[in-house]
């Protein structure tokens, strides 16, 4: 099962480390990772996207609560909740394609932040599933690259993660 | 008054009631051991290697309950101080380790004798630390130590780099800490509690199934009482023993891989299964799917990870031990329920058919020194009170089986992490904390010479340490699954060009005494045993092909055990 674990921990050099060492030390998966300081500077917010059976989903959260620097977590998709990532695509832009390029992008509320003669990059701020589905209709061949965020995500309605 | 970074170190260790600091200077330590040179309030002692300076503060650690502490230089030194501490981490041992560090601006460079300590030893410890700024320091120390001593205990490193020992800080050591992101449990959920102790009460065949977590939370008396206010079977695993009086009716032995055989018998069918600070190791279970089939299993302990990561409990508990413990008597006490005295009755007959197995049985008319003779007179000649550190193999098993502990802090072993080398440091860090106890190092030829260097230190410092040295001329353990699962092809388990263990102790200014006929064997014990200022060194020529019996092989249930 996929699961989208979002930790807020101590904003300090060396946290990130300490939980990417703990995947890889007990052998968990991690699918996508992000991390980024919040309104207090003092805290980072993580989230990340791993795969696993409930017992190992239950070890993971329990292992992370373990680690000294990380002050709260939750299993968001244990509820309701938000997940956005963002992807920049640049596609080779020639005759026909620019337009209909344009229309795909208009499609799936993309925007095209940067044009030159023979390329668009498009950027896209969606779920994962429509990312995928966005890269899906462009022909493999068009593209030139593709560079994805990973997942951000957040609890639905007026919870938060704050202590 | 403003002090530098080095004289704030001591100063705190002072405060934190550090009296033996283990290690061994450096360049980059080199103003911390300026600091300690003027002052009397923390002894160092000066260890030939780091690796020991970690196992002698581990050692310290265990026979106290309280965090050993080891200081050591940076690279080469905290490359040679992990395995210390990665043993400390698999035991959940308090322990403090002060690794210095290259010049901060230096940090990165490849500066000589540079090393990433915080990355190196991250694994393995349960937090770490790099102080860059000296008015940190003091609140580092504080913290490192809260974290060390509290929850599931473990080792903290302390990486501080040379300059912030230079600089200068006021020095004001704070009362308490407080962490926003780590708050260790201490009561267990009330309603938990009562549920484990239904389930307890209604037990046709229960089993206490207790481990290390019971002796380093200070839980060993509550679990005595508790046991015995039900009469229950106990079995410890080989970080539990003392945990509950080896001596007593109700005690089983030792469960696990070289368990007894009563004890596995009883722990396999037990319908009810009391886990208490202890972490369903594998070489405790075997095989997992075959693990105690018929049991509701309730489970204690301070650390939410160890609950259901191997086998999933029914009634899971997190807190301390002896606070759970005592929730559990008073309910027992003040509730009307009894355990079933008839079922009862039925267990502890079966439970003493099993025992009339009387699996620790062995040859004694082989006209060879057999280990288990050895464990016994050494039981005998200290009248079970010694302090027993050992090093990893079947000399460890032998001892877990034959000296029967009656206290918590007397079985000092690596039981995690396996590390041999451990028992002659850690019998250091004993002996220094307990200078009047006997303090015995059961070891083998193979073991000892992981970290021999030590008998040097001993001399240094005049630790009357009793070695019990089993050789056998193999690495024991290793022949043994050779002989067992690799039909016979002993590969480089054979330790040949051996040194001569009694000239050797001599060399170091100590007694040897070579040992190799049975009836010999008391008589050489209690002549070591008067030797009562005098490290001995006890070079037991043992039957080179004694097995560790009984045994569980991989793969097998807890019904399944070799018997001879």
């Amino acid at each position: 099962m996929r699961h989208v674990i979002s930790i807020l921990m101590e904003n300090e050099a060396g946290a990130l480390s300490r939980v990417a060492g703990l995947f890889s030390a007990r052998g968990y998966n991690i699918e996508s990772l992000t991390v980024a300081p919040t309104e207090d500077a003092s805290l980072s917010r993580m989230t990340i996207v791993t795969r696993g059976s409930e017992e190992i989903i239950e070890q993971i959260t329990k292992q992370l609560n373990k680690l000294i620097d990380v002050v709260k977590l939750v299993d968001l998709s244990a509820d309701e909740h938000i997940e956005r990532e963002m992807a920049l695509i640049k596609v080779k832009a020639v005759g026909e394609a620019r337009e209909e390029y344009k229309r795909l992008a208009d499609i799936f509320n993309g925007r095209i932040i940067d044009v030159t003669e023979a390329s668009y990059t498009i950027e896209l701020t969606d779920s994962g599933d429509r990312i995928i589905e966005f890269i899906a209709a462009i022909h493999a061949d068009e593209i030139i690259e593709i560079v994805r965020s990973g997942v951000s995500g957040i609890a639905r309605g007026e919870k938060s993660l704050h202590p | 008054m403003e002090l530098t970074g080095a004289e704030i170190l001591v100063r705190s260790l002072k405060e934190e009631g550090v009296t033996h600091l283990f290690g061994y200077p450096g360049g980059a330590v080199l103003h911390i051991y300026d600091a300690l040179y003027q002052q009397e309030d923390v002894k160092h002692i000066l260890v030939r290697h780091e690796q020991a300076a970690t196992h002698a503060a581990d050692g310290y650690a265990r026979s106290t309950g309280n965090a050993g502490v080891a200081l050591v230089t940076s690279g080469p030194g905290a490359t040679n101080a992990v395995t210390g501490i990665a043993t400390a981490y698999m035991d959940s041992i308090p322990m403090v380790v002060i690794t210095g560090q290259v010049f901060s601006n230096m940090i990165g460079n490849d500066a000589f004798q540079e090393v990433d300590s915080i990355g190196i030893t991250r694994p393995c410890v349960k937090h770490n630390f790099l102080v860059k700024d000296v008015a940190d320091l003091a609140e580092t120390i504080k913290k490192a130590f809260y974290i060390a001593t509290t929850g599931r205990p473990g080792p903290v490193v302390i990486d501080l780099p040379k300059d912030v020992t230079a600089n200068k800080a006021e020095f004001n050591y704070p009362d308490k800490v407080s962490i926003r992101s780590y708050n260790p449990v201490v009561s267990g959920h009330i309603g938990q509690i009562k549920r484990a102790v239904t389930m307890m009460l209604s037990a046709r065949r229960p089993i206490f199934y207790t481990g290390g977590g019971v002796v380093l939370g200070r839980g060993a008396a509550e679990l005595t009482e508790l046991a015995q206010q039900l009469n229950y079977p106990v079995t410890n695993t080989l970080m539990g023993l003392g945990a509950y009086p080896a001596t007593d009716q109700q005690f089983l032995g030792m469960l696990g891989m070289h368990g007894t055989y009563e004890a596995n018998m009883t722990m396999h069918h037990c319908d009810v299964l009391i886990a208490i600070g202890a972490r369903f190791d594998d070489r405790v279970t075997g095989n997992i799917e075959k693990f105690c089939p018929h049991a509701k299993i309730i489970h204690v302990d301070i650390d939410p990870s160890s609950i259901s990561k191997n086998v999933k409990v029914d009634v899971p508990i997190v807190g301390s031990v002896p606070n759970v413990l005592r929730e559990m008597i008073a309910l027992i006490k003040g509730g009307n329920s009894k355990p079933d005295e008839i079922a009862l009755g039925e267990w502890w007959k079966q439970i003493n058919e099993w025992r009339g197995t009387e699996c620790l049985k062995y040859d004694e008319q082989s006209g060879k020194v057999k280990p288990q003779q050895v464990m016994e007179s050494l039981y005998r000649e200290t009248n079970g009170d010694a302090f027993v550190t050992s090093d990893v193999g079947q000399h460890q098993m032998w001892a877990a089986q034959y000296y029967k502990f009656d206290k918590p802090y007397r079985w000092i072993n690596s039981g995690g992490l396996g590390t041999m080398g451990f028992g002659l440091p850690a019998a250091m860090g004993a002996q220094f904390a307990h200078p009047d106890a006997t303090v015995a190092c059961v070891t083998g030829e193979g073991s000892i010479q992981m970290c021999i260097q030590e008998l040097s230190t001993c001399l240094q410092y005049g630790l009357p340490i009793k070695i019990i040295a089993l050789n056998n001329r193999y690495l024991g353990m290793v022949r043994q699954w050779q002989e067992f699962f690799y039909d016979g092809r002993y590969a480089m388990s054979y330790m040949e060009a051996l040194p001569d263990f009694v000239k050797l102790a001599e060399s170091y200014g100590h007694v040897g005494m070579r040992i190799d006929n049975p009836a010999d064997v008391d008589g050489a014990m209690e002549e070591a045993m008067k030797l009562k200022n005098r490290l001995v060194f006890m070079d037991f020529v043992t039957d080179q092909e004694e097995n560790v019996y009984p045994m569980i092989p991989a793969g097998a249930g807890l019904n399944e055990m070799i018997l001879v």
